[in-house]
């Protein structure tokens, strides 16, 4: 087991918390909530030891799309990159249409 | 694409089996009521996996929902099979057990609550032992408390099952609800081959387990109440119709018809599955 922290630039309030995803074989949870300051924070907890390079590049690549002020928190039970990157979509598709239903 | 009648309603239906615990514990409940208590956010989670290398779930794999079932004060208690296998530890435990512990309190003060158990566990989680039976010997007490009250309507709906201490907690609900795809017993088919070895039975016949100790046999002799489609509507309609009707003599307490039914099994000679519910089936 590995726990891996990660602080990225953001640029926008998040104003909901979001939840998904299980800590089942192959798969992970999420939870996206509001951050303290204006930076986003990942905290990851990975069943995986060795692939800290793997999770810097899949959120390289999810912060690229995302700019929202985030404590998001993984955990993560061997999911590849490719369903770390489509859970992370779909809870920034969730946290946007939330926003936008509230807005 | 074929388009026969039994096509077509495998199509429309809703799988309840696909479902995540929070959503089959949504399904369940009068639409626009779900309430979670102790969600993931709260972070209540098992203090003794990390110690051990495993990964945490937020929730520990138990979400207990508030909300209604045909317009009557509900709780339903869903367990995610998909962390742990469904496993019941500390904190886990004690979520089940307090639910049901709330929902006798309000009972006792005239405050009826509908309690449902969505059951999809390997019994108790072996990382946290002893912890995890005492919360199970919680669960039943607050099971054999609340019946007195109301009906406690439990569902495996599969693909986990329920072993374990945790089958013993579906035995003393007062009424239980199968799918085909269910599995019920006190121990599970790698248990049973690793302890009593390959001849005894065979983990990876999946017939077999599922002749043995799937929904529908459990259903054909007894040991559940309804048998039922993996149809999230099917399922919802049966959870109401087992509130809205008297709940029958708990089968814990029906123990001389239990024993005068293992007095007519020759133990050296066990019977197939087809003659078990010929034996103990339901006048079928």
């Amino acid at each position: 087991m590995e726990r891996l922290t990660f602080t990225y630039p953001a640029r926008e309030a998040v104003a909901r918390r979001v939840h998904v995803g299980v800590v089942g074989s192959g798969d992970l949870e999420v939870l996206l909530e509001p951050s303290a300051d204006s930076d986003a924070h990942v905290a990851v907890t990975t069943s995986v030891d060795g692939f800290g390079t793997v999770w810097k590049h899949v959120l390289d690549r999810f912060f690229s799309r995302f700019e929202g002020a985030a404590a998001i928190e993984i955990n993560d039970f061997g999911a590849t990159p490719g369903v770390v990157l489509l859970a992370s979509s779909r809870r920034r598709r969730r946290c946007a249409r939330e926003q936008h239903a509230r807005g | 694409m074929s388009s026969t009648p039994e096509g077509e309603r495998f199509l429309a239906r809703r799988s309840f089996i696909e479902l995540n615990a929070r959503e089959r514990a949504r399904a369940l409940l009068d639409p626009g009521t779900f309430r979670e208590l102790a969600g993931p956010f709260d972070r209540l989670k098992s203090p003794w996996l990390p110690l051990q290398g495993v990964v945490a779930q937020a929730d520990d794999g138990v979400v207990i929902a508030r909300g209604s079932i045909d317009g009557e004060s509900a709780v339903v208690a869903s367990i995610e099979g998909a962390y742990q296998g469904g496993s019941v530890g500390e904190v886990s435990g004690a979520k089940l057990a307090g639910a049901l512990e709330l929902a006798l309190r309000d009972c006792e003060r005239g405050r009826a609550v509908r309690p449902v158990l969505l059951l999809e566990t390997g019994g108790v989680r072996l990382q946290e032992a002893n912890l995890g039976l005492a919360a199970i010997a919680e669960v039943h007490a607050a099971i054999v408390a609340l019946r007195r009250h109301v009906p406690v309507v439990a569902v495996v709906a599969g693909m986990v099952g329920c072993f374990g201490g945790m089958s013993l907690a579906a035995a003393l609900c007062s009424h239980l609800i199968v799918t085909r795809q269910a599995r019920l017993g006190m121990n599970g088919p790698e248990v049973i081959e690793q302890e009593a070895g390959l001849a005894e039975l065979d983990a990876a016949d999946r017939a077999l387990i599922w002749a043995l100790m799937g929904g529908e046999q459990r259903q054909a002799t007894g040991f559940a109440d309804v048998l039922v489609e993996d149809d999230s509507d099917a399922i919802a309609a049966q959870v109401r119709r087992a509130f809205a009707a008297p709940a029958p003599a708990p089968r814990s307490e029906q123990v001389e018809g239990l024993i005068a039914r293992l007095a007519g099994i020759d133990g050296e000679r066990p019977p197939e599955p087809a003659a078990l519910r010929a034996l103990w089936g339901r006048g079928t």
